[in-house]
């Protein structure tokens, strides 16, 4: 009741000029968070979200180099980039799905070879040693290389001629030290060793973090009960680092399915066809052949298999985390 | 209050005259760059062995031509792997230079686009006439039939660079036929002893288009028809594309030329004593002098044609190999023809041609003892008699693509033990072909 009153009473009194200045400091304060985020609304607009629709449109269009500068009078297409694109029957379709195959197979070995050397080296750091911060230090240096500096080296590395990766081999008697690594079937080993070396300290800088964030003392009590290593792994770490992975396998993959500059650098324009990962196929599609229509068809197809890829992937991931 | 609120009408008043000054400096800005008649963009490629070079080179020259016309010229070099994709974004969106080099195989493709200017008659008389450049160089500078969009700037052309004391030590003469190439490559080729006849740049798509192409024309091949259709794999180019390949084939080149994606990688075979021949244009010579190599240590003879050409067989030993000169539409075009002229007359044309190892592009300058004597009258006789342009149709980049990625994977199926045949070179083709017609264009 007298809460009521207070009500009716505060409802009734004139306004204040202190009332009008605390109203509008709330609405300043309500309003600053999304006055912050503008900038980065702004430039996310006009760097991803402009970008990508000019890119779906563009997928619409003969787009060519007959209509470069006239580019807002291109025909419209229709479909036919699409159908170009998914004809496996024709060379472009066929080599598209050739491009494809290859980048599942390469953002699938890749993600498991960098999760597996991140788990393996996060769990062997997780213990204190003396050493540990040299060791954490020296495994992320690979990440915090440059990405262009660091694919030219191992172009160097694996060149035929005078790569110490031959000359490793060929030292250790594994092979004759004349195998080239950057042709034929071997680019593809070559390709996911280099992408291996790049990420797997992002995996091991993830899952060292998420596992800063299991208590010790499940480890102690589950040593007291008798559970041993892989026990106390399987039981403990894994499940609790259940959400980090989700991210961290999400993110590798969609990384490493875009990726553009490992094969970029590694063959310069001249990339094998066991190495060609679909960015990069769909970049010679539209700037070597001038065919921006059709390339633009080739990135919307892989925009939308990677949506698909997403939503599925969280989907599953997160009713399998409800249900544990 | 009253304090509070000139504070704040201050702070919104100077939020606005900011923003308006913004605009202004924004709006005049571009005034001045779109207005002022005697300021050029200039495009240069990459010609020498760094972008800085090429400005060291270029900054004389353009403070010359401004002190002589008065017209300031703002140059900006750029990489070759960069140049094509800036020049389509420039196209895209209007805002680019005046004055542009490029590539003179790109001539046709770019003329598509329609954002360059046509070099007319009238426009062509203005910097000289059709007449002061070399005719084969002109060929190369748009389709058959339509107005020019460039001029020659720079020429290149191919030959074959053999290593003199290799020859000397194996007895052979320098090839004067593909089948003496071949019979001398053999001659000089001992694994054993990591030497090869040659080395090529395998790795290298447009380098294999090139050869396609050359041989091709000794074969009486064409890679389009008159309508502009691709015609890659008739019997003419499948035997031309095998000649090159067949090199590899008989292990007579360096097996790490299947790997190399630059020419520079190719000529380190070559002053590295590891091949004995190099076919590579001719500004190869200046990385091989940068390896090292002394220019009395090796010669330069003009690539053999085959013993008897097969009928339709044309005498073409190189492409008409060069960049060229371009000017935007949207331009200033009194003063870009002036740049052009000046770039392009006697005295500049020896001067850059020289700094950048390249050949002249007119006669005046070609007929100059400078380019008449020594290696470099190899090469001017090869670029003026025997050389012929790469397809003028639009859709050369991607006769360039298709074919030499095709050829590409064959040398590398070579080169990891399996060698190819014709029949798989003819597949190879037609694969080609059907990725270029499959496109629509």
């Amino acid at each position: 009741m007298t809460t009521a009153t207070t009500a009716i009473t505060s409802q009734r009194r004139p306004t204040t000029p202190s009332d009008a200045g605390g109203r509008r400091r709330r609405v300043h304060s309500r309003a600053l968070p999304y006055l912050l985020l503008i900038p980065a609304l702004i430039f996310e607009l006009v760097v991803h979200v402009i970008p990508m629709l000019t890119g779906v449109a563009m997928s619409f269009f003969g787009l060519n180099q007959f209509f470069l500068r006239r580019w807002l009078e291109a025909p419209f297409a229709g479909l036919d980039n699409y159908r170009i694109a998914i004809d496996i029957d024709g060379g472009i379709g066929r080599s598209l799905l050739q491009s494809f195959a290859v980048t599942v197979a390469f953002a699938v070995a890749s993600v498991t070879l960098s999760w597996t050397l991140g788990m393996f080296a996060a769990v062997l750091l997780q213990r204190s040693f003396r050493g540990r911060a040299a060791l954490r230090t020296l495994f992320l240096v690979p990440y915090a290389l440059p990405v262009y500096a660091a694919v030219i080296l191992w172009k160097f590395v694996l060149s035929r001629e005078a790569g110490m990766f031959n000359h490793l081999l060929a030292q250790l008697g594994i092979t004759d030290g004349n195998t080239f690594w950057l042709l034929g079937n071997n680019s593809f080993v070559s390709i996911v060793l280099v992408s291996v070396w790049r990420l797997w300290p992002f995996a091991l800088l993830t899952l060292m973090a998420g596992m800063q964030a299991i208590p010790d003392e499940i480890y102690e009590a589950a040593a007291v009960d008798g559970a041993g290593i892989w026990h106390q792994f399987r039981s403990i770490t894994l499940p609790m680092l259940q959400p980090v992975n989700q991210v961290l396998i999400l993110v590798l993959f969609l990384w490493t399915f875009n990726d553009f500059n490992t094969p970029y650098v590694l063959f310069s324009q001249s990339v094998p066809s066991s190495a060609d990962l679909i960015s990069i196929h769909v970049y010679q599609s539209s700037f070597l052949t001038w065919n921006f229509g059709l390339g633009s068809a080739m990135s919307v197809l892989l925009l939308l298999f990677l949506l698909v890829v997403t939503v599925l992937y969280l989907l599953v991931t997160s009713r399998r985390a409800r249900r544990a | 209050m009253a304090r509070q609120r000139i504070s704040e009408k201050i702070r919104k008043n100077t939020a606005w005259s900011c923003a308006a000054l913004l605009v202004a400096t924004l709006a005049l800005s571009a005034c001045s760059e779109d207005e002022d008649p005697n300021t050029l963009v200039y495009w240069a490629s990459n010609q020498g062995s760094s972008i800085e070079e090429d400005r060291q080179i270029l900054a004389p020259i353009l403070e010359r031509f401004e002190e002589e016309t008065g017209i300031h010229v703002e140059l900006e070099v750029i990489g070759w792997p960069d140049l094509l994709n800036r020049i389509m974004a420039a196209t895209t969106s209007g805002e680019g230079p005046d004055v542009v080099n490029i590539g003179n195989t790109w001539s046709a493709s770019l003329q598509a686009t329609g954002a360059f200017l046509d070099f007319t008659e009238e426009r062509l008389d203005a910097i000289g006439g059709r007449l002061k450049f070399l005719e084969t160089s002109m060929r190369s500078t748009g389709a058959a039939g339509q107005p020019p969009v460039s001029v020659p700037l720079y020429g290149l052309a191919y030959g074959l660079f053999y290593n003199r004391q290799m020859f000397e030590e194996a007895g052979v003469e320098v090839p004067t036929t593909w089948e003496e190439l071949v019979e001398a490559a053999h001659r000089l080729t001992d694994p054993a002893a990591d030497r090869y006849g040659l080395t090529i740049t395998g790795a290298s798509y447009t380098e294999n288009a090139h050869f396609a192409f050359i041989l091709g024309q000794q074969q009486g091949g064409e890679f389009f028809d008159e309508e502009g259709n691709p015609t890659f794999a008739t019997e003419e180019n499948v035997r031309a594309v095998y000649q090159y390949l067949d090199l590899l084939n008989q292990g007579l080149a360096t097996p790490s030329s299947a790997e190399h994606s630059v020419t520079a990688e190719a000529v380190t075979d070559f002053t590295a004593g590891r091949a004995a021949m190099l076919m590579g244009q001719n500004n190869v010579t200046a990385n091989i002098a940068d390896n090292g190599m002394s220019e009395d240590a090796y010669g330069v003879a003009p690539l053999p044609f085959p013993a008897q050409l097969p009928p339709g067989g044309q005498r073409i030993n190189s492409h008409v190999a060069g960049i060229n000169i371009a000017v935007f539409r949207d331009a200033h075009e009194e003063a870009a023809l002036e740049f052009v002229e000046f770039l392009t007359s006697r005295e500049q044309q020896i001067t850059l041609n020289q700094a950048f190892g390249s050949l002249p592009v007119t006669h005046e300058a070609a007929h100059e003892p400078e380019f008449s004597t020594g290696n470099n009258a190899v090469f001017v006789d090869v670029l003026m008699n025997t050389a012929a342009p790469m397809p003028m149709v639009p859709n050369e980049s991607q006769f360039e693509t298709t074919v030499g990625t095709a050829m590409q994977e064959l040398i590398a199926q070579i080169a990891t033990g399996d060698p190819v045949t014709l029949e798989e070179v003819r597949q190879a083709l037609q694969d080609a072909e059907q990725n270029m017609t499959g496109v629509g264009n």
